[in-house]
């Protein structure tokens, strides 16, 4: 894997707050889990467990007026781009102040004004939208960039290969980042493409690209700087193969019995927080505590969050067929 | 005379003059003038930025037309054939219909999506289908047919005002037809469907290419002393009811002529419609007179064949008069 460290992400405070961002999923996605055995929340539910790097080391380095289009493994997505966590909780709830208004759940977030475009449940789905953003960002000649998130099993969908395509010809600002934890539900990768190494894909469409190791939220964060500024300074798309693995099953409905326990504890062996944590440990920026105070704050946003979703009122049934369509013509 | 192209033409120069947010995307629609010529000329105008030929890659270019609405534009995406357009039924469907529920009615995707549609010119099954119920099934969508040069010219630019995605089905057989066109013709109404002739005895329904085949009916069946209230329904959803049961209130007869197959077509929610809501207004069983369930043949007398005619629209309202 090629290291990037361009040293921009190496200041001590933006490591602690790579790794508060990545605690704070964790730990909501753990809550989570916790809720749904509760029967609190429902539907189907996928955790990002093991990939927080990714979320917190890519959103992070965002400007306000970026766009993110996601998958349904999105909340850690959508809370290292700012969607308040009380509105995110309050939307596993099904609560009136959810952030999709009760309408769309785990796997259905969205922000219009951080610009956070879901949530989509079709695999590969996300990537059309994300194409048309930057296309409409670009001809309004704002410089922002998209930033398109999606799995290893969307990338042997149609619309990839049309999508990159489209966004290369075009020259567009969007940043293709495949979060490669190597199954498609239970398909693992050799199982599921001819070329497993990913980012030559994308170079087949003459995109810039390259290999991450997304258990390193530093080497992310280095990575995404690198492809935005490239992308921002008008030389077109990239795409980034974030190399990552998720602990837990694919959803909870999953038994996960389609791979060996040694494989997941070898990459549980490098697990991005601990790991960040020792580094920081190491370089003395952080105390033998750090972590667990870095807990007990994380934690008390979640328990607020609980709280205010499990008082929020529900979304009226004498609302149910708004936003079909907009109230005014 | 205006041809329906040039109408559709002129409606889409329109929208591009006055309003900069406004581009037209998809195959051949600059360089090559359109597949229908409906764009010819166009990219000369507008420069390629605005008149943007797309690769075939239909899911990827509507989406992409979806993400551009999302992201403050106002795209027309053109589809060649209804045909192709089930390569991006997905994003119609699971995006274009969807966003503002899904997302709490924060996100709305004002995206126009044009396409030829219906049979007529012997292109075979792939081709000629008249999908329109398909999409007219999904909440989240307004799903209009031009049937008139008028129609053709109006509504496209009503269209671009609707904050929700608005699909517009051009039928294919209409392209060369012609009528006057009054020279300030502009916008006209999607709300409403609109009576093309009154009449006192039976009333026919249609849309899109029906229409000529229903007005061809009324004038055969005026020269048997048969009075046929035709009904032109422009907007397949949200559908206009009350003005299919004002008319069965004052004819008591319905028939129902679809360019689509019988079977949960149009007709069938017509007739479903008129069935709750109007069973005491009718003298008469409603009548349906659909394409024939069978893919669109090829040979010119199987394709005339299985296409509504007026002769059988004729002789169904006959029926239902005596
Ligand atoms: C078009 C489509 N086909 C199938 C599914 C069912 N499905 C849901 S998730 C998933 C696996 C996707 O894997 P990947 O893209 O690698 O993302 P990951 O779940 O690993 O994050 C499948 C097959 C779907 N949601 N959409």
């Amino acid at each position: 894997m090629t290291a990037v460290d361009d040293g921009a992400a190496s200041a001590p405070g933006e490591r602690i707050e790579l790794l508060r961002q990545m605690i704070r999923i964790r730990r909501f996605e753990e809550r989570c889990v916790e809720l749904y055995s509760a029967e609190a929340i429902r539907g189907f539910l996928h955790l990002s467990i093991g990939e927080e790097a990714v979320a917190a080391g890519l959103l992070g380095v965002l400007e306000p007026g970026d766009a993110v289009v996601s998958t349904y493994r999105e909340h850690g997505h959508a809370l290292a781009r700012g969607v308040p966590m009380n509105a995110v909780m309050a939307e596993m709830y099904g609560r009136a102040t959810g952030c999709s208004h009760g309408r769309g759940g785990s796997m259905h977030l969205f922000d219009g004004e951080r610009r956070f475009y879901g949530g989509n449940a079709i695999v590969g789905g996300g990537l059309p939208l994300a194409v048309g953003l930057a296309l409409a960002d670009s001809l309004r000649g704002r410089n922002t960039v998209t930033v398109c998130l999606f799995g290893d099993g969307a990338v042997a969908e149609g619309e990839f290969h049309e999508c990159l395509n489209l966004a290369a010809l075009w020259r567009l600002p969007v940043l293709f980042a495949c979060e490669n934890n190597r199954y498609a539900m239970g398909t693992a990768l050799k199982r599921e493409h001819a070329v497993t190494d990913l980012s030559l894909r994308a170079a087949g469409y003459g995109l810039a690209s390259w290999p991450v190791d997304g258990m390193d939220a530093v080497e992310v964060a280095a990575a995404a700087r690198r492809a935005l500024e490239s992308i921002r300074g008008g030389r077109g798309p990239c795409f980034l193969e974030l190399r990552t693995y998720r602990f837990r099953a694919h959803s909870m409905y999953d038994a996960d019995r389609y791979r060996d326990k040694a494989e997941i504890e070898q990459w549980k062996a490098r697990d991005p927080i601990p790991r960040l944590f020792a580094e920081l440990r190491a370089a003395g920026a952080a105390g033998p505590d750090a972590q667990v105070k870095l807990e007990a704050e994380v934690d008390a946003e979640i328990e607020a969050a609980v709280a205010a979703a499990e008082s929020a009122p529900l979304e009226p049934i004498t609302d149910l067929t708004r936003h079909v369509y907009a109230e005014t013509r | 005379m205006t041809t329906y192209r040039e109408a559709v033409r002129e409606a889409l120069r329109e929208a591009l003059i006055r309003d900069d947010r406004v581009f037209l995307m998809g195959e051949d629609v600059g360089a090559y003038g359109g597949c229908f010529g409906v764009s010819r000329g166009l990219l000369d105008e507008f420069g390629p930025e605005r008149i943007r030929d797309t690769p075939l890659s239909e899911s990827a270019f509507v989406g992409a037309g979806i993400g551009a609405a999302l992201g403050g534009l106002r795209p027309i995406v053109e589809i060649m054939t209804v045909n192709f357009s089930l390569l991006a039924l997905d994003q119609i469907l699971n995006n274009a219909a969807t966003l503002r529920h899904m997302s709490g009615g924060q996100l709305g995707v004002p995206l126009v999506i044009r396409m030829a549609t219906g049979a007529g010119r012997q292109l075979g099954a792939q081709h000629s289908h008249s999908l329109e119920a398909f999409y007219a099934h999904i909440p989240g969508l307004r799903v209009l047919s031009p049937a008139t040069v008028a129609d053709a010219r109006g509504m496209l630019w009503t269209a671009l005002q609707d904050p929700d995605p608005v699909l517009i089905f051009e039928p294919i057989a209409l392209y060369n037809s012609e009528a006057e066109l009054p020279a300030d013709a502009g916008a006209v109404d999607i709300d409403s469907a609109v009576i093309r002739r009154a009449g006192t005895d039976v009333t026919l329904v249609s849309y899109g290419g029906g229409l000529r085949v229903a007005e061809a009916a009324a004038e055969e069946l005026a020269g048997d002393g048969i009075s046929a209230e035709v009904i032109d329904l422009r907007t397949l959803r949200p559908l206009d009811e009350a003005t299919v049961l004002a008319s069965i209130a004052r004819t008591h007869r319905l028939v129902v002529v679809d360019e689509g197959w019988r079977s949960v077509s149009i007709s069938a929610e017509i007739a479903a419609r008129a069935a709750e809501n109007g069973y005491y207004l009718l003298d008469a069983p409603i009548a349906r007179v659909c394409t024939a369930e069978v893919p669109i043949p090829y040979a010119r007398q199987l394709e005339e064949a299985a296409l509504p005619q007026p002769g059988v629209v004729a002789a169904a309202v006959r029926k239902a008069v005596s």
